[in-house]
């Protein structure tokens, strides 16, 4: 673990050099999104120079209650950022929803993780707890980002197909059960992806970091492996928890399409 | 079958007194925007109106439970809808929220054949016409066989007047022999009188004059 190469910072900021590439390229192509790439540099930077400076305190100082102040701090993050990507109008039950599927999905799948898989001791030690919550938290919400706007999405241009199933007898469940099954293929897809192409078009980040922090590549591999299907799991569970009581917030009690 | 009694929905309907006769072929005829849909989807519980009672068989709508009144007053939008699948799905597709045995293919062959419609079980639904999706859509709700009540919202719209004939001609005569009801919208004051046994013309039922029965 202690044999990583350190860098320098002035070698760190030679790496900035590829953000000025990506500027001087939209410059040239005319392309508007010279703020968004500054704003998200800038963002990136301090973000984790301050997370950095957060878990130097949190991984010195060893306790329960920082561990979970910080995945409660990441449950809500990712609950605000599933309501700011998402384009559409959401009612305030969907949004309700969205934030339980999102911290019981998450949760169960890390408990389970922690717990029976990975048996890390103590259970709140920092250098387990937080990157696992976080990889587990950081692909459900965006899983539930691509489910919640292809729900939304479906129910409002399949909205004839769901009426005409409605009055011939369908239950709301049957009538919408075309749109969700493609809300949650749409959520799912990008891990399935990442899994199929693991190993071979990209070595993923937890990964490269272990291998980085000196470990062998032999136990790098049985931890990606670990939080891959830890990630599909918290994916899988989430979307369909969200997915299931969803789709039941576009009815009313006379079970009418609401919109 | 149905009354209402001073039911307003919105600035679209206003009912003081309505009934429809059972076991009759009933005719909605009116100019468009006058609320005929309207009155369909809430006779399926589609719509719920904003004051006043509609009771179908005695007993309000609002004390049924929405999904199983639709099961036995069944109806069909204005548009044909297709879902994703083949002419065979789609024409099932109604039959299978009922729990009813499902209809085989010889069935199925003959109602495309009492529809005039020239096509496989196994052709994709949605590379239809919009006439021959209407029809689909039309034998979909045909097959529903535990329905007591047939809603359509102008159901022969996209058909010329030959095939609209013997399409209409297989719905009564099916209505009758199964001693069904059925309500219709048309725009076609020929289609109205050729085919139903009461016409109903809204801007009577708006002006709440008493409907002749």
């Amino acid at each position: 673990m202690n044999n990583m190469l350190d860098i320098t910072l002035l070698q760190l900021i030679s790496a900035y050099i590829f953000i000025i590439i990506l500027l001087a390229i939209v410059r040239w192509r005319k392309i508007p999104r010279e703020k968004e790439i500054i704003i998200a540099t800038l963002r990136m930077t301090i973000q984790l120079v301050l997370v950095g400076y957060l878990l130097v305190y949190i991984f010195e100082n060893e306790n329960w209650i920082y561990s979970v102040l910080v995945i409660t701090v990441m449950e809500t993050f990712a609950v605000y950022n599933i309501f700011k990507r998402t384009k559409k109008e959401m009612n305030a039950d969907l949004k309700k929803i969205i934030a339980v599927a999102m911290v019981s999905g998450t949760l169960a799948a890390f408990l389970y993780f922690n717990f029976i898989v990975v048996q890390f001791s103590p259970w709140y030690d920092p250098r387990y707890f937080i990157p696992i919550a976080g990889m587990l938290i950081g692909n459900s919400m965006t899983g539930i980002t691509l489910g919640v706007s292809a729900l939304i999405e479906g129910f409002s241009s399949r909205k004839k197909e769901v009426e005409a199933a409605l009055m011939l007898g369908a239950t709301p469940n049957q009538a919408s059960q075309g749109i969700v099954n493609h809300a949650f293929d749409s959520a799912i897809l990008p891990t399935i992806n990442s899994m199929v192409g693991m190993g071979i078009v990209f070595l993923p980040g937890m990964m490269t970091g272990v291998i980085l922090s000196g470990a062998g590549p032999l136990d790098a591999i049985k931890y990606q492996i670990a939080i891959m299907l830890g990630i599909t799991g918290s994916v899988s569970l989430s979307v369909i928890i969200f997915l299931y009581y969803g789709y039941k917030t576009f009815f009313n009690k006379r079970a009418q399409l609401k919109l | 079958m149905f009354t209402f009694s001073n039911v307003q929905y919105k600035d679209i309907l206003k009912i003081e007194k309505l009934t429809f006769q059972d076991k009759q072929i009933i005719c909605l005829f009116g100019e468009s925007g006058s609320g005929k849909s309207t009155l369909l989807k809430m006779l399926n519980g589609m719509l719920t109106q904003d004051s006043g009672k509609i009771f179908y068989k005695e007993r309000l709508i609002d004390d049924y439970d929405p999904v199983e009144l639709r099961k036995k007053v069944v109806m069909l939008g204005q548009d044909p809808v297709m879902f994703q699948g083949t002419v065979r799905e789609n024409l099932l597709f109604g039959l299978k929220f009922t729990g009813k045995s499902e209809a085989d293919d010889s069935k199925l062959k003959e109602l495309l054949k009492d529809l005039r419609l020239e096509k496989n079980l196994e052709d994709d639904a949605d590379q239809l016409s919009g006439g021959e999706k209407q029809r689909v859509a039309f034998g979909r709700v045909l097959l529903m066989e535990a329905a007591e009540v047939y809603l359509l919202d102008e159901p022969t719209s996209a058909l010329d007047e030959e095939t609209e004939t013997k399409v209409m001609s297989v719905f009564t005569q099916h209505i009758k022999r199964e001693g069904k009801s059925a309500i219709f919208v048309t725009h076609s004051k020929e289609v109205a009188e050729k085919y139903a046994d009461q016409i109903i013309y809204m801007n009577e039922v708006l002006a709440n004059e008493e409907i002749s029965e």
